[in-house]
């Protein structure tokens, strides 16, 4: 269905090419998974299949794409419409119209097809997608799964051969992505659609592929294979691969349920250790106070009665549905939300009081986009202004992201780097002040596992020299590495708060993969599990 | 018990836009036939009627507020810069301003001195006459949904109207965007207000509009925008070329037959030449054009009885402005009270029926359960 032969893409500001020789043939009706570092050229690839690359972001490409025997180079994306059908990592910046309907019916007005046509096909994707209740709806009303179907029905209505789908997960919560993955997968299996999609979150994709394209980037060759050959030896796997290889499974299992069924010998072996109990063992000074919050925007309550205290030491994460309240949390401990009742303090000051210059010194947000932080024209500058912001000694930000992410180089310019430096540039920006209090909005958006795992020892540091951390996030696997107490916001209340092991085990939506294999044990982490074994054995 | 339209439990849906385009703009010219005050005062609050009765809770819904306040700014405008520079009607003196010496190549421009009431209270007739006018814009837009009058419009004119569309649903996440910089501003700790701010939250907001719009273009070029089908370039140009042509005659025209100096026989050929020729190519651009429309508005009564509504004001103020009835301008030389004749107060009256006759607009989502908890807190409050 989709062929490429000897593809090489140089982007015109760059020296070296983006892919080099890519050959890969992707037969039809498979979903195969693009898999890769940030920055490694995966988007690249995902762009070429409907000629965005290079008919719209410019660059020379050589050799030859072929979609279902027509050449890229000689059709641009518009003509191509018919054929291939592109969803965005953000579904809302490609949107055309207002409502569900008419953005269902955009893509085959452009095709010209006749009315009546238009109108079945229509109501079948609405029927298909689980959407026929949201006909009507204004799509900035929707939530972000249904976002992301809408999504994906806008461009099956001009019934492709091909759906390209860029991180289609990774902006949702697991509920919703499941929601978006069965839609996917439904696509597969009865339409025989081809489904080509980049994801990093790894752990909730891979079992239903068919196939894996490793993107390694920095002009290693590109790989495919079949998804069990390629994981044996990927740098990058989710844990259940990763506990697989840890017990020596064999055939490696992909999904919690193949792993379940190899893991009784592990759970018998495992039941003489206990699993260590995480949480902040000495809770430090109060830091932080949420008394009886109450935050409603016009007739929406965002936060209901919320009652939530943080200490020195301890990592909190938040977790719960998108438009659960968590951001509304975050920005709450910041002083940019006004409450309808209740009060916040932090260290005994109501935050929305302090002048900007000392909020800074008691509490850091790194929002949900770093880039919003970001302004200066390269890093350095971009280092010079948070020491001045913080009243720093000059050079504290610079060093503090040296300890970070020592690749960095002073003279680019913020936007050209990956999601994950970004991040960690706003957060060296944030850690300029000191602030005891240091909160996160959705850290792990886009990024890679290792650079999450660097997230992961940084804010293990943190918490251990004394700061407290509060992390929104949707990505359980994260929660269960660093946290150690776990807040679950469900329609602006609290309905869980507790130690790490005992929230994430009990839910079937949060548990993480570990939980689930090794149920009723409460492991959560496989570096959990592999001391455990180290000490049996030693 | 007979169903009626506009009830509040019967079926929503959007009205036909060129209906509301359509009353809104007979209202408008109803209000450039007469500069009495308690005229234009009658047409501004049926308008505002309407638009209460019947926007939507869409974003764009709310430009009404922004052109009132435009009017606003319209008329404050017009009155001082005929308190400065204006000329002067009458003997009554109003105020008396500093005035400077001009130099004699000046000599026809006056620059502050004595200030009569009849020419500020003749500009405020024609600022409110501008003004009202302007709210009657404001009217149509904030009733008549962007997005589905781009379905009604030609072949030929549908990419201008793509990017008027995708402006104003840009206009909304401008906003958006600037809280959320000043936003961030406050996390760095620096100063949210003041001239400096607002130097450095431009570049920030600037960078993410043109993101998007470059993200909007990938995403529209995906999905077949713009394909060309069996059109050949040429034909394009062809069509596009003609309708400029048609619509500069139009203009040209319509100007020769409206002013007084230009001779009319010029006028009407040349109005009606540019009209075939507009004709014309938007229909050689609609026949080779690939695009088609899903679910285009009906037409119904209401819409008719919307647009009759409007129509009938500007007949009615026409009508009454050809047999130049001395209601319709107010004196100010000497000053006088406005009045208000019944004939030409009906006439606008009957403009505030799509208020009743009209169905609603659906609503962008459904109502949510208002919860106990907000009320009572809010009720405290």
């Amino acid at each position: 269905m989709i062929k490429f032969d000897n593809v090489t893409i140089t982007y015109p500001d760059m020296h070296a090419p983006v892919l080099e020789r890519v050959t890969l043939e992707l037969p039809e009706g498979e979903l195969v998974l693009v898999v890769g570092r940030t920055g490694s050229g995966k988007s690249t690839l995902l762009s070429a299949i409907n000629g965005l690359v290079p008919h719209f972001t410019g660059g020379t490409l050589t050799g030859s794409v072929t979609v279902d025997g027509r050449d890229t180079s000689v059709n641009p994306p518009r003509e191509l419409a018919d054929l291939v059908g592109v969803v965005m990592q953000d579904p809302m910046s490609g949107f055309v119209t207002e409502t569900v309907e008419d953005e269902l019916a955009y893509g085959m007005e452009c095709l010209g097809l006749a009315p009546d046509v238009m109108r079945r096909r229509v109501e079948e994707t609405l029927d298909l997608l689980g959407l026929a209740e949201l006909r009507g709806r204004a799509l900035r009303t929707l939530s972000g799964g249904q976002r992301q179907r809408v999504a994906i029905g806008a461009v099956l209505t001009s019934h492709p051969k091909v759906l390209v789908l860029d991180e289609p997960t990774s902006a949702l919560d697991p509920g919703a992505a499941e929601e978006v993955l069965a839609a996917l997968q439904r696509l597969v299996h009865d339409l025989g659609i081809t489904v080509v999609m980049a994801e990093h979150r790894l752990e909730r994709v891979v079992q239903y592929a068919d196939r894996i394209v490793v993107v390694p980037g920095g002009g290693a060759p590109v790989i495919a294979g079949a998804p069990n050959d390629i994981m044996v030896q990927a740098p990058i796997a989710p844990p259940v691969v990763q506990l697989g290889r840890l017990a020596g499974w064999s055939p490696l299992p992909l999904s919690v349920r193949d792993a379940r069924r190899a893991a009784g010998p592990l759970r018998d072996l495992l039941l003489g250790s206990a699993a260590p109990v995480r949480s902040a063992v000495v809770l430090g000074q109060l830091l932080a106070e949420v008394s009886d919050l109450t935050i409603t925007y016009g007739t929406h309550v965002a936060l209901e009665h919320v009652n939530l205290q943080v200490h020195r030491g301890e990592v909190i994460t938040l977790m719960g549905r998108n438009g659960a309240g968590k951001s509304t949390l975050m920005s709450s401990l910041v002083g940019l939300r006004s409450p309808l009742g209740g009060r916040v303090q932090i260290q005994g000051r109501d935050p929305a009081r302090l002048p900007a210059g000392q909020l800074l010194k008691s509490v850091g947000l790194v929002p949900q986009d770093p880039a919003d932080l970001l302004e200066a024209a390269t890093v350095a500058e971009e280092c010079r202004a948070g020491d001045k912001d913080a009243h720093a000694e000059a050079g504290t930000t610079r060093a503090l992201l040296a300890l970070l992410a020592p690749e960095i180089n002073d003279s680019t310019h913020p936007r050209d780097l990956s999601e994950g430096q970004r991040l960690v540039l706003a957060l060296a920006i944030v850690l300029a002040a000191r602030p005891p209090l240091l909160l996160l909005d959705e850290p792990t958006r886009g990024l890679d596992y290792p650079t999450k795992t660097r997230l992961v020892a940084i804010l293990a540091d943190l918490a251990a020299a004394g700061h407290a951390v509060v992390l929104a996030t949707h990505d359980v696997e994260l929660a269960a590495e660093v946290a150690t107490r776990v807040v679950v916001l469900a329609d602006g209340q609290i309905v869980a708060d507790g130690s790490t092991a005992h929230v994430l085990s009990a839910s079937p939506m949060f548990a993480p993969q570990v939980a689930k294999v090794l149920a009723p044990q409460q492991w959560l982490t496989v570096a959990e599990v592999a001391i455990a074994l180290h000490e049996q054995a030693g | 018990m007979i169903s009626w339209v506009g009830g509040a439990d019967a079926p929503r849906r959007w009205l036909h836009p060129l209906a509301w385009w359509a009353w809104a703009g007979g209202l408008a010219i109803a209000a450039s036939r007469t500069t009495n005050p308690l005229l234009l005062a009658l047409i501004v609050c049926c308008c505002t009627l309407v638009v209460h009765a019947r926007r939507s809770d869409a974003p764009w819904s709310a430009s009404f507020a922004l052109f009132v306040r435009l009017g606003m700014f319209v008329l404050v405008i017009r009155v001082l810069g005929q308190v400065a520079f204006g000329a002067n009607i009458g003997v009554t003196p109003f105020i008396w301003l500093p005035s400077a010496h001009l130099p004699s190549w000046l000599a026809g421009v006056r620059l502050g001195g004595p200030v009569t009431a009849e020419s500020v209270l003749f500009a405020v007739y024609a600022g409110l006459q501008l003004a009202t006018i302007l709210i009657c814009i404001g009217a149509a837009n904030s009733l008549a949904s962007p997005s589905r009058l781009l379905k009604v419009v030609p072949a030929a004119l549908y990419q201008v109207g793509v990017a008027v569309v995708v402006a104003l649903t840009f206009a909304p996440q401008l906003a958006v965007d600037v809280d959320r910089v000043r936003t961030t501003r406050r996390l760095r700790g620096r100063a949210t207000t003041g001239v400096r701010a607002f130097a450095g939250a431009v570049v920030p907001v600037l960078e993410g509009s043109l993101e998007r719009s470059v993200t909007l273009a990938a995403a529209m070029d995906s999905r077949g925008y713009g394909r060309r089908g069996q059109r050949t370039r040429a034909q394009q140009m062809r069509s596009g070329v003609g309708l400029l042509i048609g619509i500069a005659a139009i203009c040209v025209g319509l100007y020769a037959f409206v002013s007084a100096g230009a001779p009319a026989l010029l006028g009407l050929p040349l109005l009606f030449g540019g009209c075939a020729v507009a004709l014309i190519s938007m229909w050689s651009a609609a026949r080779s054009s690939i695009r088609s429309t899903y679910r285009r508005d009906r037409w119904g009564w209401s819409e008719t009885a919307t647009a009759c509504s409007g129509l009938i004001a500007a007949a009615g103020m026409s009508g009454a402005a050809w047999l130049q009835d001395p209601n319709l301008h107010t004196s100010v030389d000497p000053i006088a009270w406005p009045t208000l004749p019944l004939n030409l107060c009906l006439c606008v009256v009957v403009s505030v029926a799509p208020a009743v006759l009209t169905p609603r607009p659906p609503r962008s989502m459904p109502e949510p359960p208002i919860r106990a908890v907000a009320t009572r807190e809010l009720i405290a409050r």
